[in-house]
């Protein structure tokens, strides 16, 4: 009795709710077969809180991609609830292609000279070798960016992911000033295709579409890692240079190979370093210096 | 006896409200401000519509003069707090027929200060979400709130004052505009030279000379911390805060000198701005300079003796690299030329001492311009993968014409007020001529 009488409103809600993973998660398959089914048919589905209902098969309908998208900017701003994403990259296996950047570049809806991952050639103060770095933006635990920024537009997830909100960014570019690494840069003008983009919903996982007067950031691909999938950059290299995975799994998986490996074990036995730890800022990107014997 | 002090009392009247009208030449002058300030608008209109990309910014270099120009900005305006509250608490007599030009300084400086960071934002539209969404670890959140503070205070400090002012201006100037007699009227607040009310106005100007004083060394700390919070090379040290307060008191008091030398030349205030004025304005230009070139050398020698790796670039970038010729200039022009000169009794005249100030002024704008941007020129990580001009900025024509345009609005203001009221209190130079008397 009392499941039926909070039913009529707990239904709508979780309808809403069915309709926002039905874009997010699952794919659409699952909502034609579903809407075909007799009455009688009960349905286990997903909440987004990940709490697994039943419905009648009936209520299921299917949701409009376009409705309401308010959702993106609420679990943009949560982030992945249980994750701490980390990347190795392995700067022995790097040979510049650029693959990543190119990948990065087309996901993100960025100009050639803007770099959400940037591969610099370096060269090892000791020895005189030079190696190819890339560098993202290094998701520090203790990120200088977040601190100064005035409006909250650049904030730190509880998955550990660094994103910038550019419908608030005001464009001060104090975070900038602030990166140690270089790693943000600014729509200084039009963004790349700005026409192509004009009607699409923003998406602060992706940070598309672009603005002008805003500030742009590696976003270590928040919204394919939602999906379960690598960021873009670490699945578009054909080296093996990337590891990507959630630190508190203490697993990592190679982009190029799909292995998955312990991460602690990987960090340790190769002598993993960050970027000038000397600054504080804890970042979740390591790397595993260059070793002449593996290239 | 009485006479004579009835005589001088009418004297300092005359001289000192003749500079409150709207003659030919103050019209002329308004509409060649008004001009050049819609020529700048028109280039604000097209970053407005271009976005920054119309600048020499980058990623990079992604502070330019918009930033260096505001620090400038606020360190001149700080020398309202120098000389009327600091001098005038301890009790200097001198500063009186001053007192109102340095805060009329303070008052424009820190209100076009305000305006120049509009200019820099991306996305100027969106200014309310600092109030919106404003977080108060962000030191722009403490830079906001300091500089609208002491924008009011200085105000106030302008403005109590000027009340036994405005009082008379309502009485004895009954040609000036209807508008302009509505304002005396309700700023005069109904003085009426009662001893009570005098006695009321010394005290408020007492409250707030004290007041104004923390509030003045937050704001210039507070924009030195913009810098001194972040990791950069070079920006990364503790002794910004005293550095850039000291380094804002020289700019404050060329600047002062030079409009101490127009206001004197235009508006014939030989008798109350005197030589000994700019004698004593030289003087205390010569100790501040003093001050700031004792944190210079805190500065650069601290970090030049450990050469650490991310200092030793940019040390060497300014020392004797592509910035060098800037950072010398600066050097001579704002530190030594100061002090070395201006000890010098002859050079405290009225027209070296404008001279040496404007050289002083210009070294200390391009002083900010070398604070804020070589620094950035050098980032811990190679500059590469991005178009080669990336790490020279370059300001551009709209980026310069917007930079000059917060210059005529503190022009413009000044010429305002000043027209509008005496700009040299007369009932402090009453008092004063009574003391004279009585000695």
């Amino acid at each position: 009795m009392e499941k039926n009488s909070h039913s009529g409103v707990s239904r709508r809600k979780f309808l809403q709710k069915l309709g926002v993973a039905g874009i997010g998660a699952t794919s659409p398959l699952f909502i034609s077969s579903c809407s075909g089914e007799s009455s009688r048919k009960k349905m286990k589905v997903l909440t987004l809180d990940n709490k697994l209902i039943e419905v009648d098969a009936t209520e299921l309908k299917i949701a409009k991609a376009s409705n309401d998208k308010s959702y993106l900017q609420q679990e943009g701003r949560e982030g992945i609830k249980g994750k701490k994403f980390v990347m190795v990259i392995d700067l022995s296996k790097c040979r510049n292609e650029r693959k990543c950047m190119k990948a990065c570049q087309s996901a993100h809806q960025l100009k050639p000279e803007q770099h959400h991952i940037n591969v610099l050639e370096m060269e090892d103060e000791i020895s005189g070798i030079s190696y190819f770095m890339p560098k993202p933006c290094q998701h520090c635990n203790n990120p200088p960016c977040v601190s100064v920024c005035p409006v909250d537009a650049t904030f730190k997830r509880q998955d550990g992911i660094v994103l910038i909100d550019n419908e608030r960014c005001i464009g001060c570019r104090f975070c900038i000033a602030a990166c140690p690494y270089s790693a943000r840069s600014f729509n200084w003008t039009d963004p790349r295709d700005a026409d192509k983009y004009k009607d699409v919903v923003y998406n602060v996982e992706l940070n598309v579409p672009q603005k002008k007067g805003t500030v742009t950031k590696c976003a270590f691909s928040a919204d394919r890692v939602r999906e379960g999938k690598l960021p873009y950059c670490v699945s578009a290299c054909p080296n093996g240079v990337y590891y990507f995975g959630d630190a508190n799994e203490d697993l990592v998986t190679n982009g190029t190979t799909k292995e998955t490996v312990r991460l602690s074990k990987l960090l340790f036995d190769n002598s993993a370093y960050v970027l000038m730890p000397e600054l504080g800022t804890k970042p979740s990107v390591y790397y595993l210096p260059v070793r002449t014997n593996n290239s | 006896m009485m006479d004579s002090a009835e005589k001088s009392f009418k004297k300092v009247e005359r001289d000192l409200l003749a500079s409150v009208n709207w003659g030919v030449k103050s019209k002329v002058w308004m509409g060649f401000l008004l001009l050049l300030l819609v020529v700048c608008l028109f280039y604000y209109v097209k970053q407005l519509r271009n976005g920054l990309g119309v600048t020499g910014l980058n990623d990079i270099v992604s502070w330019g003069v918009y930033i260096s120009n505001f620090v400038f900005f606020v360190a001149a305006s700080l020398i309202g707090m120098l000389i009327s509250s600091v001098l005038g608490l301890i009790g200097f007599k001198w500063i009186t027929p001053i007192l109102r030009i340095a805060e009329i300084i303070a008052v424009s400086f820190a209100m076009v200060a305000g305006l120049i960071i509009i200019t820099d934002m991306g996305r100027p539209e969106r200014l309310l979400n600092v109030f919106i969404f404003g977080r108060i670890q962000s030191p722009i959140i403490w830079d906001i709130v300091v500089v609208m503070t002491y924008v009011v205070i200085s105000l106030l400090l302008l403005y109590v004052p000027l009340i036994p002012d405005i009082a008379l201006c309502k009485d004895k100037k009954k040609g000036v505009p209807a508008f302009q007699r509505w304002i005396y009227k309700v700023l005069s607040l109904g003085f009426t030279y009662k001893p009570n009310q005098f006695k009321l106005v010394e005290k408020y100007i007492r409250i707030l000379a004290v007041l104004i004083i923390p509030v003045a060394l937050a704001i210039h700390t507070v924009t030195s911390w913009l810098f001194a919070m972040t990791l950069r090379a070079g920006w990364d040290t503790s002794i910004f805060g005293p550095y850039f307060v000291s380094g804002a008191f020289v700019a404050g008091c060329a600047a002062v000198i030079i409009a101490m030398y127009f206001f004197r030349k235009s508006y014939n205030l030989q008798d109350y701005i005197t030589d000994s004025h700019f004698n004593k304005m030289g003087k205390l230009l010569v100790m501040v300079a003093l001050i700031y070139v004792y944190f210079n050398i805190n500065e650069l020698l601290v970090a030049a003796y450990k050469l650490k790796s991310g200092e030793a670039e940019h040390l060497q970038s300014i020392l004797w690299g592509h910035g060098s010729p800037m950072f010398w200039l600066v050097q001579i022009g704002g530190l030594v030329i100061p002090f070395v000169l201006l000890i010098i009794p002859k050079m405290r005249k009225p027209l070296p001492s404008l001279i040496i100030s404007i050289v002083i002024l210009v070294a200390a704008w391009y002083k900010r311009y070398v604070i804020v941007i070589p620094v950035q020129e050098h980032p811990f990580l190679p500059v590469q993968n991005v178009p080669d001009y990336y790490s020279h900025y370059t300001p551009t024509l709209p980026e310069i014409a917007i930079t000059i345009a917060p210059f005529i609005l503190v022009l413009i203001i000044m010429t305002v007020l000043s027209k509008v009221f005496p700009v040299v209190s007369v009932w402090e130079a009453k008092e004063s001529s009574v003391e004279e008397q009585n000695r």
